[in-house]
């Protein structure tokens, strides 16, 4: 089997795929690549099917020793890519392009320059050992394949399909606003949580993880209903309200249910921006009808 | 068997919870758990997952299959399923060590003795409602009238694994350690969560679970 090692690595970095949903009755997850769309496109660009395990590296920033002929490619978290090869030569790469690996290259991926999470695919998937049926590593359960550390070898399987028609895509325009749709517990809110949410900046802390992106921002949403929310099972993307008043926003490791109320629920496609946010960055958010 | 019972009340409160759920609301436990039974024995077609919450049920859906206003009058014609004795699993045995550290708290709080309130938890059925906080942590109700404890002003930062814990409506068993506001009164031995297990989780929803105190086997 065809393998890739891993010769250095940041803290953070773990194989997901497309997570295990259908274990919320025993208190388990679905976990799952934070930036869905962007691991879905590191998989197409190199002919994978959809089930296929990938690499989710926190700010990129890690390099990898390939022992045979092996295609891969990068997306989300934009980093700079070199590949060098075992005499020493070294050639230039890019994300959003499909990279040819031979047997002894190196794929250094530098440091992401923008965004939060890269996604690395390599033709017919990470065959990590799956747990529970997925390959994702579940921060917050602590569950499936641990995150990856320097000289682990990364074996490759067979998710591979027909090979796609392009070898380049163009990166991805992130949008500063987020969409959410309003509920289930807005009306536990002031009905001033509208303008709250939208009429101001929001900034994203460094407390941020894979179970959620914690913010802050000038004025607080205000309760409108105080007393004690019975724990109620919660969507990824939910904006669950904290005492505080600050939205976590639920990504792919969230717990199955939630202890404060959530005033409304980002789109999936603002869940992917959502996962690609830095600490300090700045969001708004946009309310849909 | 099962016996239906009739429509009371309002019409359901079906509340949006982003593009792919539902988030039903109900008025006790025992009501999520009807309709929960009632919904699963005549599916919806495009209903992926249900979440059961203490008063709540999540119900994901495909959006490509259905949408929450072809899914509200299926929700609303759902028949309420009050499961009878016939239905009811097994029961779980866990036995239990009653040396918590809040155990003399509690019995004050309710103003009894710890061994009153031991023979009060070993006393009565307890049925797991639903699962959430952890892997395997099961949010078990009793067939005797609740407490309804108040959980610790603060939270404790490490509760040990297999701790047996009290707070509003509900018992649970730690299943590894973790943060906790609840109130500890023994500890277990029995795995909640262990993936050598189909499913892992010892007490899904439904199962039906006895403390025994193992001090007295």
């Amino acid at each position: 089997m065809s393998t890739l090692t891993v010769l250095q690595v940041g803290p953070g970095t773990s194989t997901q795929d497309l997570g295990r949903p259908g274990f919320s009755d025993t208190g388990l997850g679905a976990a799952g690549a934070a930036d869905r769309g962007a691991a879905a496109l590191a998989n197409r660009l190199v002919g994978n099917r959809p089930d296929a395990a990938v690499l989710e590296a926190l700010l990129g920033s890690v390099t990898l020793r390939s022992d045979a002929h092996v295609v891969a490619s990068l997306t989300g978290a934009p980093c700079p890519v070199t590949v060098e090869s075992a005499d020493g030569r070294v050639r230039g790469a890019a994300c959003f392009e499909v990279v040819t690996l031979a047997p002894g290259d190196v794929l250094r991926v530098g440091t992401a320059t923008a965004g939060l999470r890269t996604y690395l695919a390599v033709r017919g998937g990470l065959a990590v050992e799956p747990v529970l049926g997925s390959r994702s590593w579940d921060s917050l359960a602590r569950l499936g394949p641990p995150p990856v550390t320097v000289g682990d070898v990364l074996p490759i399987g067979d998710a591979a399909d027909a090979w796609p028609l392009v070898d380049a895509v163009a990166p991805p325009r992130w949008s500063a606003v987020l969409d959410v749709t309003a509920g289930p517990r807005d009306d536990w809110f002031t009905p001033e949580w509208r303008t709250v949410l939208a009429g101001q900046v929001h900034h994203v802390t460094p407390d941020s993880d894979r179970v959620g992106v914690r913010t802050t921002a000038a004025r607080p949403l205000v309760r409108a209903v105080t007393r004690e929310l019975p724990s109620e099972g919660a969507e990824t993307g939910s904006l669950q309200v904290p005492p505080a008043g600050h939205p976590v926003l639920f990504l792919a490791d969230h717990p199955v249910t939630a202890g404060y109320p959530v005033v409304a629920v980002l789109t999936p496609a603002s869940v992917d921006r959502a996962a690609q946010l830095r600490p300090g960055d700045a969001v708004r958010f946009r309310v849909l009808d | 068997m099962s016996a239906p019972v009739e429509h009371a009340g309002p019409a359901l409160d079906v509340r949006p919870a982003g593009t792919r759920a539902v988030l039903v609301t109900f008025g006790t436990l025992a009501e999520v758990t009807a309709f929960r039974a009632g919904l699963e024995a005549e599916p919806v077609p495009g209903v992926t997952e249900l979440v059961s919450g203490a008063r709540t049920l999540l119900v994901r859906f495909d959006p490509e299959r259905t949408d929450p206003t072809r899914l509200a009058p299926r929700l609303q014609a759902v028949e309420p399923v009050v499961p009878t004795r016939a239905d009811v699993p097994e029961v779980t045995t866990i036995p239990v060590t009653y040396d918590g550290e809040d155990l003399e708290t509690v019995a004050a709080l309710v103003g009894t003795t710890a061994a009153q309130l031991v023979a009060w938890h070993t006393g009565q059925t307890w049925t797991s409602a639903f699962c959430g906080f952890a892997p395997g942590f099961s949010y078990l109700t009793g067939s005797a009238p609740s407490l309804d404890l108040p959980r610790r002003t603060s939270a404790r930062t490490s509760v040990p694994a297999g701790s047996v814990a009290l707070a509003g409506e509900f018992s649970a068993v730690y299943p590894r350690a973790s943060p906790g506001g609840w109130q500890l009164i023994g500890r277990s031995d029995v795995a909640m969560w262990s993936l050598d297990r189909d499913p892992p989780a010892l007490a899904p929803a439904g199962t039906r679970i006895r403390f025994v105190d193992a001090g007295r086997a």
